[in-house]
């Protein structure tokens, strides 16, 4: 196992990286990748399974979230740069059959 | 020219595997269809669950899928076996699985007195096509003549990065030798058609590929929940993907960045068509490989995460497995190791390299791990309607 924590930023325009390494916990320095091979370092603020993700900035309730340029969701509240991003502050746009129930 | 080692079969295509297909033209007749393929070497049974109390626009769509199955190169012969009163038009299936060429036969459970007399005729009878095939050798033909399909299954989010990147740098090679490249998972273009449909050979086709996702969104919508759960599953979920939006994209990374030639319907055999193609399908396994099998496709690159050990009766599926940690705990299932890309040992394109030399001797016999030990009796057929 390396020293350093790696995860992957797919994308310049993405606001989340990835996560592939065991062990990254609450505090943990993290080198982040991008597609070019630039490197910077963050500390994230909880503890991030592998293949999971975490915020490289401040991301407001209501704001995209990208990954690979893209919108893979909205966030569902505030979240602060280094903090987990899930399915707990992360939703979903696509067959929302409950939006348009309440609708 | 890369090439490989296939069966010819009457029609022109070239076979991977030389195996009798016992198919069942409805569910119930699953039992007498698995017991002769028990009993006899060189077959395999079809065990679905569909052909009767359905409406009749999904009828045809098993009868036709069932057809498609039959035609597909690595199966050399065909017994139906019908129960007699089915919804299914087993006469039909007969008479085009016959103008295939290949040897054709059929028995109806009913006529023949029940199911143990079923079993004593339609064992006779697989008996002789088994052996009436078995002698068939293995001619040298170029890459062209394959088609291979491709699916991700059981992903997180390595497959997005690595495995999924692999079979695009695969499929991208195939596509340029002049093969057939299929792909499917409709559920997983949500979020990513419009990257597909700029893809597309016409403006048609794209927007056709709109339509299939809209149709697909829109039967999941119906229902009055967040798709979440069923798709992603618990286990993408688990495995760090977010949303249906977040595996799409990543999902779609495995049909490479070749032009999109159109849109097949479900049950559709490829006959002429060449170059990278979408078939209509769901996500879910027995489902798609069933579609993707109907195509005719000689073999599978299977994309996984978290795990995914399935194969199909008459078609290889070459597991690629993207994690490094499930390809350590599961290798005995896993054919290629993707998570190396993860690890930073190897690059896309040497696991791709790997990948194509596999493929080459998998269509030209070499077993897959599935295959070895005979894990694929899981297949279904996906319908529109209701069980009625």
């Amino acid at each position: 196992m390396r020293d350093e924590k790696l995860a992957l930023q797919a994308n310049e325009r993405d606001n989340v990286a990835t996560v592939f390494e065991e062990g990254v916990t609450a505090g943990t320095q993290v080198v982040v990748a991008d597609a070019a091979g630039n490197r910077t370092v963050h500390t994230v603020a909880d503890d991030i399974p592998f293949g999971h993700k975490f915020a490289l900035r401040d991301i407001a309730q209501g704001e995209l979230i990208i990954k690979y340029g893209e919108e893979i969701g909205v966030a569902s509240r505030d979240i602060a740069q280094g903090t987990y991003v899930h399915v707990h502050n992360l939703d979903s746009m696509r067959g929302r059959g409950d939006l348009e129930r309440e609708a | 020219m890369p090439s490989f080692m296939g069966y010819k079969r009457p029609d022109g295509r070239y076979g991977a595997r030389n195996l009798v297909g016992i198919i069942p033209s409805v569910t119930c007749a699953n039992d007498v269809a698995q017991a002769i393929s028990r009993q006899v070497q060189g077959t395999v049974a079809y065990l679905h669950h569909q052909g009767c109390c359905q409406l009749p626009p999904d009828l045809e769509r098993v009868t036709d899928t069932l057809i498609s199955l039959g035609r597909g190169p690595n199966v050399a012969a065909v017994l139906i076996v019908s129960l007699g009163c089915e919804g299914t038009d087993h006469a039909r299936m007969y008479e085009e699985l016959r103008a295939t060429g290949k040897p054709v036969e059929i028995i109806h459970i009913q006529e023949l007195g029940g199911v143990t007399k079923a079993i004593r005729v339609g064992t006779d009878i697989a008996r002789r096509l088994a052996i009436q095939v078995s002698g068939l050798q293995r001619e040298e033909v170029d890459i062209s003549n394959l088609v291979m399909s491709i699916k991700c299954g059981a992903s997180d989010t390595t497959s997005g990065v690595a495995s999924n990147c692999v079979i695009g740098a695969v499929s991208d090679r195939l596509v340029d030798l002049g093969a057939t490249v299929i792909f499917g998972e409709t559920t997983e273009f949500i979020g990513g058609e419009h990257l597909l449909a700029r893809r597309a050979v016409t403006p048609e086709v794209g927007q056709r590929i709109y339509d299939i996702v809209d149709a697909m969104e829109t039967r999941a919508k119906s229902i009055g929940c967040d798709m979440r759960r069923g798709q992603p599953t618990p286990g993408n979920i688990a495995g760090g993907l977010s949303s249906i939006e977040e595996k799409s994209l990543g999902a779609i990374a495995k049909s490479g960045s070749r032009p999109i030639q159109g849109v097949l319907d479900y049950p559709a055999f490829v006959t002429d068509q060449k170059g990278l193609w979408i078939k209509d399908t769901p996500g879910r396994e027995p489902e798609i490989l069933t579609g993707m099998a109907a195509t005719g496709a000689q073999l599978m690159c299977f994309s996984t995460g978290l795990g995914a050990p399935q194969g199909f009766p008459s078609m290889p599926v070459i597991k690629i497995c993207g994690n490094p940690h499930t390809f350590a705990r599961m290798e005995e299932d896993m054919d290629v190791n993707a998570g190396l890309v993860i690890t930073g040992e190897k690059s896309i394109d040497e696991v791709a390299d790997e990948v194509f030399a596999k493929i080459l001797r998998v269509a030209s016999g070499e077993m897959t791990k599935n295959e070895a030990i005979g894990y694929f009796s899981a297949i279904d057929i996906h319908c529109l309607g209701p069980v009625i």
